[in-house]
């Protein structure tokens, strides 16, 4: 192999902003640095980036973490084994609801920046009043059955005793039509990455009564995918590959370089929101209602070197979570717990 | 034709790829066709019509809504399969390719779905030739609005005929190893500033 010849890899990604790490690697000559080349190619659903990866359009992806495992227990399309030899990040979602639902659990005892349990009672309080008014169930969205996400929402419901399978209807939408379907009052509420709360708040019919970094501290969200045939037989990249993330954790972390990355993630061709929505989120200052000072969460999304790391729990956490859910049947205690 | 009772959902933005793909699954000989624009309520939709075969385009956000459906399956009286067939690799990658998603109701079997696949492959196939041919006749006609432009500009300012001033144009970029539309462009911008 020449030793000017930069390996080339494409990679999928979804225009969020735990993008960053991706974006990072490309755009501050970190890939290059490492002998890569990044093709970053953005995508439109989670379905895409785990088909396209698997039949090769991809070689690496920006997955939701749960999607990797479920793959691997044969959920996916294709029965490819998936890898994912590096974390992109930890935590950046929020639970949004509408105006409406918000005055409603406001009522009932929410108050801005409250614990997550003090928002779940509020709201299992305005499901009782609307089931005694004969008032239909709450829709409440999120982005894939295989996330975080999903799972959050399902914790939070649960916290207060709402079933999130009976009390409430959950349904899957993509990022790019919740804030609409807030609007419209196709959607009572959602869990989501950002921008989208922030787009939601902003415009002015969103409020934001659980951050999720409340309810799940720096908690695992998405990590990067690979065929595992792939990763095996080209160790050498995917060292380099994780070397090049490590470079942008470092980067994407230090808080000098928080404008200059919201700035790079707001253009079109990645995350195409506001830089100042971006940056807020960046910095953990999280306006939660348009008409309310933000509230500071300094974690809520976080980049550094110790994000980017697989942690066993993790996997254990989300595997228990998928079970919970229904969605994998139960699994026998392992003895190497 | 046997499964002309098959019942197909086509969930594509696209009203010309939608319309395409319609006419050849008819032309196949499929009868029972749905397409769907709305993408407001597309599962209650698609529960309410209750499709043996769903087709979205891979372009539509809404792909992440039908995978949904493999996990509810209490909400759905038929629980929808990704596929008839998971180790046929090949016309799922053929799919993917084409920039389109199939999905089929669980315990179809394979061979009453491949031809409905084999339809909308090839139909995906032939838009995108449609598009990029577009496209490229887009871009002749603009390159000859250029050149055209970029003629009267030489004409008038080094006073020749049209037949000259096109082999003036020709010649630089050859020369200069660019396109003639290329060169028709920097004449133009050049004008522009001398102006």
């Amino acid at each position: 192999m020449s030793t000017d010849s930069r390996v080339e890899l494409t990679v999928g990604f979804m225009p969020l902003l735990d993008c960053a790490l991706l974006v990072v690697a490309h755009e501050v000559g970190i890939a290059r640095q490492q002998g890569l080349s990044l093709r970053l190619v953005r995508e439109t659903s989670w379905a895409n980036i785990r088909d396209r990866l698997a039949v090769g359009h991809f070689d690496a992806a920006h997955m939701l973490a749960p999607m990797v495992i479920a793959q691997n227990l044969g959920a996916g399309l294709f029965d490819t084994p998936l890898l994912a030899p590096v974390a992109l990040g930890t935590g950046g979602n929020a639970i949004t609801v509408s105006r409406e639902l918000w005055k409603a659990m406001r009522d009932s005892g929410a108050m801005i920046g409250a614990e997550p349990l003090v928002q779940a009672r509020a709201l299992a309080d305005v499901i009782a009043r609307r089931n005694a008014a004969g008032q239909s169930a709450l829709t409440l969205a999120m982005v894939f059955p295989f996330s975080c996400h999903n799972y959050q929402l399902r914790d939070w419901l649960q916290s207060a005793g709402i079933d999130p399978d009976r009390d409430v209807r959950l349904v899957v939408l993509p990022p790019p039509l919740l804030v609409d379907a807030l609007r419209s009052g196709q959607v009572d509420g959602f869990c989501v990455g950002e921008p989208w709360n922030s787009l939601a708040v902003d415009a002015g019919f969103g409020v934001i009564p659980v951050v999720c970094s409340d309810l799940w501290p720096r908690p695992p969200e998405k990590v990067l995918g690979m065929r595992a045939q792939l990763a095996e037989e080209n160790a050498e990249t995917v060292a380099a590959l994780i070397r090049c993330i490590q470079a942008a954790s470092l980067w994407a972390a230090d808080a000098g370089n928080h404008q200059d990355l919201a700035k790079l993630l707001s253009q079109p061709r990645y995350v195409g929101a506001p830089a100042r929505l971006l940056h807020s989120a960046l910095v953990g200052e999280i306006r939660v209602d348009a008409q309310e000072p933000p509230i500071r969460r300094p974690e809520f999304i976080c980049f550094g070197p110790d994000d980017i790391v697989h942690d066993e729990r993790h996997a254990r956490f989300l595997l228990d979570h998928m079970r919970r859910a229904g969605q994998v049947p139960a699994i026998p205690a392992s003895s190497s717990k | 034709m046997q499964d002309s009772a098959l019942r197909v959902l086509i969930v594509d933005q696209n009203l010309l790829r939608a319309a395409i793909l319609e006419d050849g699954l008819r032309e196949a000989g499929y009868r029972d066709l749905i397409v769907v624009r709305d993408m407001q309520n597309l599962l209650r939709r698609i529960l309410d019509e209750e499709p043996d075969v769903i087709l979205i385009d891979l372009e539509n956000p809404n792909r992440d809504v039908l995978e949904q459906m493999f996990q509810v399956s209490r909400v759905v009286r038929k629980p929808v399969a990704m596929f008839v067939d998971r180790s046929d690799r090949g016309s799922i990658a053929a799919a993917i390719d084409a920039g389109v998603g199939a999905y089929v109701v669980d315990g179809l079997r394979k061979e009453r779905v491949q031809a409905i696949v084999e339809t909308t492959i090839s139909r995906f196939t032939a838009f995108e030739k449609l598009r990029t041919e577009l496209q490229e006749t887009r871009q002749q006609l603009a390159d000859r609005k250029t050149v055209d432009r970029a003629k009267g500009i030489i004409m008038k300012q080094r006073g020749v005929g049209e037949e000259e001033a096109y082999e003036l144009l020709r010649k630089t970029a050859m020369a200069s190893n660019l396109r003639i539309s290329q060169v028709a462009q920097s004449v133009i911008t050049a004008a522009e500033l001398l102006k």
